[in-house]
């Protein structure tokens, strides 16, 4: 028998990748990193720089760029859930003990994570939308 | 809610200094001096306007939930619901309705943030620190003295005012539910409140975070007075103490500097210049005593005085329940004179 797909991942054996979970975590990860290089940033630049009434122009412009990344991040790190959710023909609710089902189960919840982070980093962002002083 | 909490106090020390509060507790008093619902600032009335919008949204998503609750498990529809159906229900109802309510709500708060917070158009500065567990207030005078008062603020209507909020021992936190929101004094630390009292009346102040054994009973009044009754309190705040010169007050002028009252407390223009305890030049002119706990008059003066490790638990001034009677007669006849 030919193996045409010999690269794809057959969506019922298991390969050892399968079990991590690291990817899980990733949606988080961006969300911490942001909000900790965000508030860090806004105190450093208050207590060092502007002073109680400054302005918070420059901190700004620093955490959309660390929006930007965290978004960008967070949607890649989606895709690879989505995918993962996707593989073979089963639907949800991936809820069947077997490997294949586990492996579906962590992409969709990946996916889920990363709708929640993606969500609270645009709050945190908003945050510097509306305030504008270091007040 | 009455202003002042009916307390019976074990006027012998052998109770072992045990007070038995018995709290007149007013209930769901919307309006009493101490109520974030009945809003006497703008602070508050943002506060209070914010909280009844978010109390009528949530009622409303109760009332969508346990009715879609019910019509689950009591209406028994005859026709299945299609899946896809359910499934759009669950994602709009359970994550795009929240997030867009939610950011809304969250917009809305921040963008109250920076005009509550302004600094700019200040009318007036007052330094308030909180001390276990009393408020040390710092005024200027119109005449660009400061004026060091105690355990209450008064605060002309219409201005906008600048508090500074320090502390010099433990974190306290600076709060008149009727005037604004809370902010903390943190040792080392100058944080600041902005308030506008909308309406004159007087308001209850607490402190907000639990700073040791009377935290419970460090509070304070806030009253707010048409601008000129403001300034001509505070001219007279200014002023140097007044007594009655009565023999007895004369007596417990005495008293005061010989007991060794003044090597903690103020009284402007007598020897007794001591910083520990609150100033008490105009004492007999507060609300309250003991920072908000007792009515001010001459017996609660004797029964402070005399008592005073019974009534506020771990207060840092000592009980003078040995002066003779006489004594203690006289320093409330001379304090409670001091208007
Ligand atoms: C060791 C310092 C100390 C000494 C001595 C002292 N006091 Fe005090 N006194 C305080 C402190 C601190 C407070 C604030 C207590 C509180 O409310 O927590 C206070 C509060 C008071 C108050 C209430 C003030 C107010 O605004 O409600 C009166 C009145 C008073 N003292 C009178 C006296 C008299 C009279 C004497 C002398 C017989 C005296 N004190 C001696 C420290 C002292
Ligand atoms: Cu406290």
């Amino acid at each position: 028998m030919t193996e045409p797909d010999a690269n794809r991942d057959d969506p019922e054996t298991p390969a050892a990748r399968w079990h991590s979970l690291w990817l899980l975590t990733l949606g988080p990860a961006f969300w911490t990193m942001h909000f900790l290089a965000s508030y860090i940033t806004a105190a450093i630049w208050c207590a060092k720089f502007a002073g109680r009434a400054g302005s918070l122009e420059t901190v700004r412009w620093l955490i959309g760029g660390y929006t930007a990344v965290a978004l960008v991040g967070i949607c890649l790190v989606s895709w690879f859930g989505y995918r993962q959710h996707k593989l073979g023909q089963a639907t949800l609710p991936h809820d069947a003990d077997t490997a294949g089902d586990r492996h579906r189960f962590l992409g969709f919840s990946t996916l889920l994570l990363c709708g929640l982070s993606f969500v609270a980093t645009v709050y945190i962002a908003l945050t510097v939308v509306f305030i504008g002083t270091c007040e | 809610m009455t202003l002042y909490t009916s307390r019976q106090i074990g006027l012998n020390g052998r109770h072992g200094g045990m007070i038995a509060p018995v709290i007149a507790v007013g209930g769901c008093d919307l309006h009493g001096p101490q109520s974030a619902l009945s809003p006497a600032g703008v602070g508050a009335e943002q506060i209070s306007s914010l909280f009844w919008w978010m109390a009528g949204g949530a009622v409303l998503i109760w009332a969508v939930v346990i009715g879609i609750a019910l019509y689950a498990t009591l209406a028994r529809p005859r026709k299945k619901h299609d899946v896809q159906g359910a499934r759009w229900l669950i994602i709009g109802g359970g994550i795009v309705f929240p997030t867009v309510v939610l950011t809304i709500l969250l917009s809305y708060g921040l963008m109250l943030i920076p005009k509550l917070r302004s600094t700019g158009n200040v009318d007036l500065h007052v330094a308030v620190s909180g001390e276990m567990w009393w408020w040390r207030v710092r005024y200027t005078s119109p005449a660009g003295e400061p004026v060091e008062l105690a355990n209450e603020i008064r605060l002309p209507v219409g201005k906008r005012v600048s508090l500074s909020l320090t502390s010099p021992d433990v974190i306290h936190s600076f709060w008149v539910p009727s005037l604004s929101g809370k902010v903390d004094m943190i040792p080392g630390r100058e944080n600041t409140l902005i308030l506008e009292p909308t309406k004159p009346g007087t308001y209850r102040g607490v402190c907000a975070e639990y700073c040791g054994a009377s935290h419970a009973f460090m509070a304070f009044r806030v009253v707010v007075m048409e601008p000129q009754d403001f300034e001509a309190w505070l001219t007279h705040q200014a002023q140097p103490a007044v007594s009655s010169g009565s023999p007895s007050a004369r007596q417990g002028e005495q008293a005061f500097l010989v007991n060794g009252c003044g090597a903690c407390h103020t009284i402007r223009g007598t020897a007794a210049d001591g910083r520990v305890g609150p100033d008490l030049t105009h004492v007999g002119s507060r609300l309250s005593l003991g920072a908000g706990m007792l009515p001010n008059d001459a017996q609660t003066f004797a029964r402070w005085i005399g008592h005073t490790q019974q009534i506020k638990p771990e207060v840092r001034m000592p009980s003078f329940g040995m002066l003779p009677e006489e004594q203690l007669t006289a320093l409330a006849t001379y304090l409670s004179g001091l208007k």
